[in-house]
């Protein structure tokens, strides 16, 4: 029985000092100085737009990595096509990518010198905007909704979608309505990972944001630039605004995959 | 319920996008200024003030700080620039050789410098280790800070005020860049620019931070316990600003650049710790600095400091610099 | 029944198409601009001191990270399902947390917390053992939520014969328990082990990024993408991407024949 509580108290203790000290202190911190500061630090508008930033940019990678992620998945679960293999694996290494390779490599591809520089002679602007800030967005958070769909549909099995086609519907038909239903928490969950990583991404657009105020800054960039100029309490309330948006994903986790513990 | 949820989103943010976009599209003329790391609180009242003129009624000034070195990079890879204002030359001069800068862009009084300021010491209240002078900071126990000179501006005059310094004590060029090594061994940390490295210094680490006097005095408005000396041996700070050739186009950018060099602006730069250029600026006793005994500048050949084209190939080349050997020990 | 079919290739085919936009164009930009200067500068690049002492520590703290994680990842994840408390739905919920938080964030966080200032007189900023504690918490989720499943599925009968035995519990878990944990653990230390080689924003501030001693490789990336040596960041960058893909193949291939061997 010691053993029990001696095995509790470590992990639950392991688990205080590592995550909830740090996630209490964000708070404490942010409002140590009473709720109007922290308030000024992120209505000002430096911040709503970087706040903004964020939000723009998760609303257009999520939608799209779960629009082609569940159409990869099923592509790649149902039906056998050459390079099947290598779709896989190309899909799964954005999570061995360190995110500021991901930058280096948009920052390769398209700034002066790379193969697709002639955009911006042409005036479409890709690095230094809100356009190559969602690429480098889109391409590391691309895995999760694939990755989540994949052992469902293997595991749901065909017999449905099967029955379905011999009985004469359509494919998008047998797609909506017996598929879909069939991955729908598995979409859900792949969404929430999709869009907390989206919301927390840092190192990929810190290399290919440029910095420019009110214009390239999204709130984790922001929470940086404050915490560098001194100003510790934007730093912080900037943080928490992140750390509520965590937690509500967090939760979110919790919603569609409400079986992990006993 | 989800699908139509995942196709209306984004359509409506596409939507916002749009109403965002057109809204910001308005009649102002937008000119970017891309600058390095501590002149920000000086560019956040300059900027509203020259937007304030009947030369700036229509001008909205983006803004963008970061290291020198990198900011520069940052331009010759595509960020738009209409204004640069950097730490050092050689960071414009790269710019020059990209065919962003116009290669006159140093031909006026002032050859295209702004500000000036002094290298300086920060220590903490009270200078409890008692740093004085430079072999002060390669006593042994001594944690130093100072920038990564392959990314800041700050950190390579640090480096040219240190070598300087030992050059005008009269050591040989050798024993000058033997006591660049000792001063490595005493750094434990390398951010990447100034403004960084005032972070790092500020939340504890180091003994010494080797930064921009405007930055110093920037620290101690910031509420941080840290006091500042300015060394017997120090280098002439010099800030350049250019138009770059986009820049060029806008009579409005040209204005913003003129008014740089305005008393107001002047007064500004000097309200935030920077030494004014404008001599009548500099002459008025609110921003009357202390001259240091020993001041030298890049230029001053008899310290062999032959200018920055020559020190930034011979100290900072990042395959053959003098730095390279010395931070790589 | 033909047009569906047209309609399922045409949507691969542009699926396939983002993914190659996304994924593979920069990607081949990034190792062609490595070589592009030929191999032996490819190889100086890679070799150089600094850039080889990152590489190393990068691996190094990876690694021993990623064993940690297997040791305490279980040891969570065992009284996540097998005890109770109160208040255990809540610290369930919570370990998923270093996952949706941004890296800033939570490196701001630990460098106020065990950094000079912080309040319990503990300094590990600057140091290795600052680097060691970011990774932790960024690398926290991955074991634990890996083994979690598996151990709620686990059929408690053979447990209670080994015990009914007169097996001891170390015996029990160690010959029964484990074997059965050991491809989710290592799949949960796979991950751990990517996450920890490729992390910035946790490490950039409190690990002070000095050269030789606690700067990591995708710190060097990027202080060699400020630098304006684009081509020595993308040798790196692929090397370190090809070492990291080796190790997950390894785990992979490992996790492969332990399950087959089980089967």
């Amino acid at each position: 029985m010691i053993a029990r509580y001696a095995l509790r108290l470590g992990a639950l203790g392991y688990l205080a000092l590592l995550l909830l000290v740090p996630v209490g202190l964000v708070f404490y911190r942010t409002f140590e100085h009473g709720f109007h500061p922290a308030w000024a630090a992120v209505t000002n508008p430096q911040a709503q737009h970087a706040l903004w930033m964020t939000l723009i940019i998760a609303g257009i990678a999520v939608p799209l990595n779960t629009l082609f992620g569940v159409v990869l998945a099923i592509a790649l679960v149902r039906h056998r096509f050459p390079g099947r293999g290598l779709v896989n694996a190309i899909v799964d290494l954005p999570l061995a990518l360190s995110p500021v390779v991901v930058g280096l490599a948009l920052y390769l591809l398209y700034g002066t010198g790379g193969w697709l520089n002639t955009l911006s002679q042409h005036g479409i602007k890709i690095l230094f905007s809100l356009t190559g800030m969602t690429l480098a967005t889109i391409f590391i958070s691309l895995p999760f909704v694939v990755r989540e769909v994949v052992p469902v549909l293997r595991e749901v099995g065909t017999d449905q979608e099967q029955a379905a086609e011999t009985l004469g519907a359509a494919a998008f038909t047998t797609f909506r309505r017996i598929t879909l239903p069939a991955i729908r928490w598995a979409v859900g969950y792949g969404v929430v990972l999709t869009t907390a990583r989206a919301i927390g991404e840092f190192g990929a657009v810190s290399v290919v944001s440029g910095r420019i105020e009110g214009k390239t800054e999204t709130l984790p960039l922001y929470v940086q630039s404050q915490f560098e100029g001194f100003n510790t309490t934007g730093a912080f309330a900037a943080s928490v605004l992140l750390a509520l948006i965590a937690l509500i994903t967090v939760l979110g986790m919790r919603l569609f995959r409400p079986t992990e513990e006993a | 319920m989800r699908r139509i949820s995942v196709t209306f989103l984004p359509l409506a943010f596409l939507a916002a996008v749009i109403v965002v976009g057109a809204h910001a599209a308005g009649a102002k003329t937008t000119l970017s200024l891309v600058a390095y790391s501590t002149p920000k609180d000086a560019y956040a009242k300059i900027v509203p003030t020259f937007e304030s003129t009947p030369a700036g009624k229509d001008v909205a000034l983006t803004q963008s700080y970061g290291a020198s070195g990198d900011q520069a990079r940052a331009v010759a890879a595509g960020l738009s620039a209409d204004i640069v204002a950097l730490s050092l030359e050689p960071d414009v001069t790269t710019l020059v050789k990209k065919g962003l800068v116009p290669s006159n862009w140093d031909k006026n009084r002032y050859h295209g410098i702004v500000t000036d300021s002094v290298v300086v010491f920060v220590v903490r209240d009270g200078n409890p280790k008692s740093i004085h002078t430079w072999a002060d900071l390669t006593k042994n126990g001594i944690q130093v800070v100072t920038p990564n000179p392959f990314t800041s501006g700050g950190a390579r005059w640090n480096v040219m005020a240190a070598y300087g310094a030992q050059r005008a004590q009269g050591k040989s060029d050798k024993q000058a860049i033997d006591y660049l090594k000792k001063l490595f061994k005493n750094v434990p940390v390398l951010p990447k620019s100034a403004r960084e490295a005032t972070q790092v210094f500020a939340s504890g680490k180091g003994d010494v931070l080797l930064t921009y006097e405007n930055e110093a005095i920037y620290a101690n408005k910031k509420g941080v316990h840290t006091e500042y000396l300015v060394p017997k041996q120090t280098i002439l700070i010099q800030n350049p600003v250019a138009l770059t050739k986009s820049g060029l186009k806008h009579s409005e950018a040209k204005a913003f650049l003129k008014f740089l060099w305005s008393s107001k602006a002047q007064k500004l730069y000097g309200d935030t710790g920077y030494r004014p250029v404008l001599k009548s600026v500099a002459k008025s006793p609110k921003y009357n600095y202390k001259t240091p005994k020993s001041l030298f500048t890049i230029d001053s050949k008899s310290l062999g400091l032959r200018g920055w084209k020559s020190v930034q190939y011979r100290f900072f080349d990042h395959n053959n610099g003098v730095m390279v050997k010395v931070i790589g020990h | 029944m033909v047009s569906g079919r047209a309609g399922g290739a045409l949507a691969r085919g542009i699926a396939v198409c983002y993914l190659s936009l996304i994924v593979l164009v920069p990607l081949a930009a990034l190792i062609w601009s490595s070589r592009a200067n030929g191999m032996h500068t490819f190889w100086a690049e890679v070799t150089k001191p600094e850039a080889s002492a990152a590489l190393k520590l990068t691996l190094g703290a990876a690694l021993l990270v990623a064993t940690f994680n297997a040791i305490t990842g279980t040891a969570i994840a065992w009284v996540l399902v097998r005890d109770s408390f109160p208040g255990k739905a809540a610290v369930n919920a919570v370990i998923d947390l270093p996952f949706a938080l941004p890296t800033i964030v939570a490196g701001l966080v630990l460098l106020e917390l065990y950094g000079p200032n912080g309040p319990f007189g503990v300094n590990v900023a600057f140091q290795r053992t600052g680097l060691v504690l970011a990774l932790l918490f960024v690398t926290l989720p991955f074991v634990v939520r890996a083994v979690q499943p598996v151990l709620l599925e686990l059929d408690r009968d053979m447990e209670e014969a080994a015990e009914s035995l007169g097996a001891g519990r170390m015996a029990t878990f160690r010959r029964i328990v484990f074997p059965n944990l050991l491809p989710a653990i290592l799949s949960g230390v796979a991950l751990a082990f990517a996450r920890a080689v490729g992390e910035f924003g946790a490490v950039v501030l409190i690990s002070g990024n000095v050269p030789f001693k606690t700067e990591v490789s995708s710190v060097y990336i990027a202080g060699q993408i400020e630098s304006d040596n684009p081509a020595g960041a993308a040798a790196v960058s692929v090397v370190l991407l090809l070492i990291s893909l080796g190790v997950l193949l390894l785990i992979g291939a490992f996790r492969h024949w332990r399950t087959r061997h089980d089967r």
